[in-house]
């Protein structure tokens, strides 16, 4: 029992970081009709604004944590202007090479700098030792990663579902073209919408950094089991992929822990669950088929 | 108030309007008929400027809308009440209502579309969708008046209803006519057209071929219709 808790505790913080970075993609591609790829070196160069900011200026983890998500959002921003915009008229095909090209040199300028090798990051001091559960201890800073994430998705949430700007986005998101014919500029919010998707991804990294080896391929890894976790979700689904993202991190812990001896299984065990979900449901768990424009 | 001019459109090499041309004035109910495939929705498309292959000129209040995007067009007045009744499944009725901007001198208020729609207000909080589709009709009409949109551009509203619910439809269009509202109005029911409408224009093959009155209409009812193959 123990053991069971403990590694659905450890799936869930690693679901925590599936979250944020598919609630990313969920809210540019529902708004853009893009998948950034590029997505997981965001998440890279998030882990790494930390890292540089507190070893080259000594700058906290909580300032970090606040000022790299803004930062990123900005060359997001900056990004989508010059070159994402231009893909709306074009083949897919050509998404998927801007959106990979940009991730490729966004690595490699990290690594001319930095190199290949971990860079060490410590947790910051309010957050070091461990929580008591009665059954197990945990670890404090996973438990704070774990509440974080929550309260940024319910968040995100409440502002879809309450605010003016967050119908704005549902509304385009389902039918842009009528959207705009009631009157609304879609255009205007395109921008936003993307820094804010990248900027989510930076908070991920940062919060990373403490608890992963900050390196400049660690997005690349992490970010093919979101894209299934994307999928899983329902591509577009804002709930979908919040709630598909905590799952696959438990079921993924639970397939380390019990499948050991199906060492296969156990590491292939996302996308078993992606190819399921698919022959079941097409267009995801929380998908909807395409909409009219 | 609207005027169209050697308005032509296509998709890709496929041509569907043929320098169609009609005015509707202020104040005016004016409909459009035609086959299926006509090319009816795609002029409603155009006036909203959601088409991308198009010639010609199209005039609100004596001013070419050119290239002027379909979120400006709405907001110089225009209202779409397109041909699939514009739903959004995630909005509520009330968010669907409320989404646009107030465009025009006269919208009507929210309380004012729950009075008239009474059962719009019980459902105010479920997704729009989840509307009959006569609801969801209402809805898309009331949506434009609450914009107060001063011309509106109507697909084929009374399309699936039943008789009742025509002459709900019926009634709103003729109370917004009352208040100074300008309507075309894509429409397969001529009996219901001749009831709402002043003029009339049949759109066959991409071009306008007839401007009629009503009095015509109704003497050429049964020739129309079978033309129209209802
Ligand atoms: N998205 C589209 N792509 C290609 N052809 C289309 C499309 N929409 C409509 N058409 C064609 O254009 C013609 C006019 O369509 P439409 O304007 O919808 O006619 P109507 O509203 O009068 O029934 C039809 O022949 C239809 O098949
Ligand atoms: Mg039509």
């Amino acid at each position: 029992m123990t053991a069971f808790l403990q590694s659905t505790f450890n799936g869930l913080v690693s679901g925590a970081f599936y979250a944020l970075l598919a609630l990313g993609l969920a809210v540019i591609f529902g708004m853009l009709r893009v998948v950034n790829f590029a997505h997981g070196a965001f998440y890279m160069l998030g882990a790494f604004g930390a890292y540089v900011l507190l070893a080259e200026a000594g700058v906290p983890f909580w300032v970090a944590l606040a000022v790299v998500p803004l930062a990123l959002a900005l060359l997001g921003m900056a990004l989508e202007r010059a070159f994402i915009h231009r893909l709306t008229r074009l083949d897919p095909l050509y998404n998927f090479l801007l959106t990979f090209g940009l991730t490729l040199i966004l690595q490699d300028l990290v690594k001319l700098r930095y190199g290949v090798q971990s860079s060490p990051y410590e947790v910051p001091a309010g957050l070091r030792g461990s929580v008591d559960f009665g059954l197990f201890d945990f670890p404090t800073y996973r438990v704070f990663i774990l509440g974080f994430a929550v309260a940024v998705c319910v968040g995100v949430w409440w502002a879809l579902a309450r605010t003016r700007v967050g119908m704005v986005v549902r509304a385009a998101t389902e039918r842009p073209e009528l959207t705009r014919a009631l009157g609304i500029n879609v255009g205007r919010w395109i921008t936003p919408v993307f820094g804010f998707g990248i900027a989510l991804a930076g908070l991920a990294g940062v919060l990373a950094a403490p608890m992963r080896a900050v390196n400049p391929l660690m997005g690349a890894d992490l970010i093919i089991v979101v894209f299934a976790v994307v999928v899983i979700g329902g591509l577009g689904s804002i709930f979908g992929s919040v709630a598909a993202g905590f799952g696959i991190g438990m079921v993924q812990a639970w397939a380390e822990a019990y499948l050991s001896a199906f060492p296969i299984v156990a590491q292939t065990i996302v996308f078993i669950v992606m190819a399921a979900v698919l022959l079941w449901r097409p267009a995801g768990l929380f998908g909807r088929a395409e909409a009219p424009a | 108030m609207l005027r169209i001019e050697n308005l032509s459109a296509w998709y890709g090499e496929a041509q569907v309007l043929r320098d169609a041309g009609l005015h509707v004035d202020p104040g005016e109910v004016v409909t459009l008929v035609g086959r299926n495939g006509a090319g009816k929705s795609t002029l409603l498309r155009c006036v909203m400027g959601l088409h991308p292959g198009w010639r010609g000129s199209v005039e609100l209040d004596g001013t070419a809308l050119g290239n002027l995007s379909a979120d400006r067009r709405a907001r110089r007045g225009l209202g779409w009440v397109p041909d699939d009744r514009g739903s959004y499944a995630t909005l509520t009725v009330t968010e669907n209502l409320t989404l646009p901007p107030t465009v025009g001198p006269d919208p009507w208020s929210l309380e004012r579309v729950y009075e008239a729609f009474p059962a719009l207000y019980q459902r105010r909080n479920s997704a729009a969708t989840t509307l009959s589709g006569g609801e969801q009709q209402m809805l898309a009409l009331a949506r434009v008046l609450r914009m107060g949109a001063r011309v509106l551009l109507c697909d084929e509203p009374t399309e699936g209803l039943a008789p009742l619910l025509v002459q709900q439809v019926g009634d709103l269009l003729r109370e917004a006519k009352r208040h100074g509202v300008t309507v075309l109005l894509v429409e397969q029911n001529l009996r219901f057209a001749t009831s709402v409408a002043d003029r009339h224009y049949l759109l066959a093959e991409g071009r306008v071929t007839a401007a009629m009155e009503n009095s015509e209409v109704r003497s050429r009812e049964r020739e129309l219709l079978s033309y129209l193959g209802i």
